[in-house]
């Protein structure tokens, strides 16, 4: 298929799937109309509550909230991850002490740390921090984790035939090989800062998209619920594209693999 | 000659080299090898796969350490790792990270020399092993034989006094091989380095060895052949194969080298069978 004929296809899907959410929002089947407005909204107030956020320019404010949280969250955490992930694979003993801990935490699901996280750091945005973290934080370090235990003999061996020191092992196999995992696994973990923010603003907070859609819903809203909800996913994707644009520039080093290069 | 008044650049007295494996059970993997390498000479050693010829070199590197029997680097016993030796590695070992001209220059950098220094001297031997217009290629983006050649320069620019070797042209195929052997034996004629090569090739072994020993097979290795190859200097690897002295020479090799290689063959497709 070539790009434009693709391009058509898909747009075609979108065009389709609203035509079909506005027909069945407002006219009558069989006398009965199957999408009740209160529940399902409709393509046309949904867009036009957009316009109306992005117009009047209130949505900016949660916007740039929301990357804010999502943007710290992610700093800390990858850092956060890379440390820890690096250190607990250079000290084996290390790692084997905090490992049961370790798996503990990570087994427990991060919804039910939001409202002890809103205990001790109120209503801002370090309660969503705090939370996306936790997120990043453990998928950044079992990368880095990892991909420093699995450095290739080989290449070990020729840094040390070369003369290399225990620290410059560090600093030229090592440390280079860490960030390759942790740059790999960008995509998931800005994914999961993002997700981190939003869920933390959705069970409470005074600002951001997961406090606009939390809003929406008490007072049953539905359309800009939907909104909040178009306006979040084009928020993931453009951050997903500056992901990538970063990756692209980081990892030049790397052979493109076969399924990304389709 | 002067050269054997001088200690041998490496010299190998019945070292035994052998591997805890699966609980208490010890496999030798080489036992009681003695073999000595003299300064500018190129020492080839073949023998059937699995027969422990790499772990003769690494031995002679100081990545290992033998169970028994000494290691000597230029008269004086190793301890640690092999600082005199550059190593050529089977499997590709450059940094994947670096470009081809910072993995040649890695060898200065980490002893301290100024950047620009390195780099010069770096494309200098990029350039002597014909990649000077690939300089900032990462190794996914050079061949297999261009990584080989960044390889070959990355040991190189530290001028090591003697080069060990593991089938570094093994993954290559057979044209880039002897193109890669001229290449070799070219630096080599530069400053005869003492050089200790591993291959399961005997025709390359021939080619480009002064001297070519032959291991029996695994387990419990051991060398059973020593030959001198009376070929000329300069030589070209692809001219050298059609000499009467090389094919004389081979089957002479090969008739003892043959009953190893089967050994070996048996051997591997017995334990296939028990494991």
């Amino acid at each position: 298929m070539s790009r434009l004929t693709l391009l058509f296809w898909q747009l075609m899907v979108a065009v389709v799937a609203l035509s079909l959410w506005q027909f069945l929002a407002t006219v009558p089947v069989f006398g009965r109309i199957l999408l009740p407005p209160f529940f399902f909204s409709n393509p046309v107030d949904v867009a036009s509550q957009i316009v109306k956020w992005f117009s009047s320019g209130v949505i900016w404010k949660h916007l740039m909230i929301t990357l804010w949280e999502s943007v710290l969250a992610f700093v800390i955490g990858s850092v956060g991850g890379v440390l820890v992930g690096f250190w607990f694979a250079r000290q084996p003993r290390v790692a084997a002490v905090f490992d049961p801990y370790v798996k503990m935490v990570n087994a427990l699901p991060r919804v039910v740390l939001a409202p002890i996280f809103t205990l001790w750091l109120g209503l801002g945005i370090w309660s969503k921090v705090a939370l996306g973290v936790t997120l990043v934080f453990f998928i950044v370090f079992f990368n880095v984790y990892q991909g420093v235990k699995e450095v290739s003999q080989t290449v070990l061996d020729n840094g040390r035939m070369l003369g290399m020191s225990e620290r410059q092992l560090t600093r030229h196999v090592y440390w280079p090989s860490a960030l390759s995992w942790m740059f790999s696994s960008l995509h998931t973990s800005v994914g999961f800062a993002v997700v981190g923010a939003v869920v933390g603003e959705y069970l409470g907070s005074a600002a951001g998209l997961g406090y606009l859609i939390q809003q929406a819903e008490g007072v049953f809203d539905v359309a800009a619920v939907f909104a909040g909800m178009f306006v979040l996913s084009a928020f993931v994707i453009l951050i997903d594209v500056a992901v990538t644009l970063v990756e692209r520039r980081l990892l030049v080093w790397r052979p493109v693999a076969a399924a990304e290069r389709v | 000659m002067a050269d054997t008044a001088q200690p041998a650049a490496v010299a190998l007295d019945d070292a035994t080299v052998a591997f805890r494996v699966a609980g208490d059970r010890v496999y030798t993997a080489v036992e009681r090898a003695s073999l000595s390498v003299a300064h500018g000479e190129f020492v080839a050693i073949v023998g059937p796969t699995g027969c422990g010829k790499s772990t003769l070199l690494n031995v002679a590197a100081g990545l290992l350490k033998p169970a028994a029997g000494s290691v000597k680097i230029f008269g004086q016993p190793l301890t640690g790792l092999n600082r005199d030796a550059g190593y050529l590695f089977q499997a590709d070992a450059l940094f994947p990270w670096k470009t081809a001209i910072d993995n040649v220059a890695i060898g200065l950098d980490i002893k301290g020399a100024p950047r620009e220094q390195a780099l010069l001297r770096a494309q200098g031997w990029l350039t002597s092993v014909g990649l000077g217009a690939f300089a900032n290629r990462y190794p996914h983006m050079l061949s297999g034989g261009q990584r080989k050649r960044v390889g070959l320069a990355q040991v190189l620019i530290r001028d090591p006094k003697i080069l060990l070797m593991d089938e570094p042209f093994g993954p290559l195929d057979a044209q880039t091989r002897q193109i890669m052997g001229n290449l070799l034996l070219e630096l080599w004629n530069a400053d005869r380095k003492a050089v200790l090569f591993v291959t399961h090739d005997l025709e390359e072994a021939i080619a480009l060895a002064d001297r070519v020993v032959i291991m029996s097979a695994g387990p419990s290795a051991r060398i059973i052949g020593d030959w001198r190859v009376p070929l000329p200097r300069p030589r070209d690897i692809s001219e050298v194969r059609m000499e009467k002295q090389f094919h004389e020479l081979h089957r002479e090799i090969w008739s003892v080298l043959k009953d190893e290689v089967m050994k070996g063959y048996a051997q591997s497709t017995l334990s296939a069978e028990v494991g």
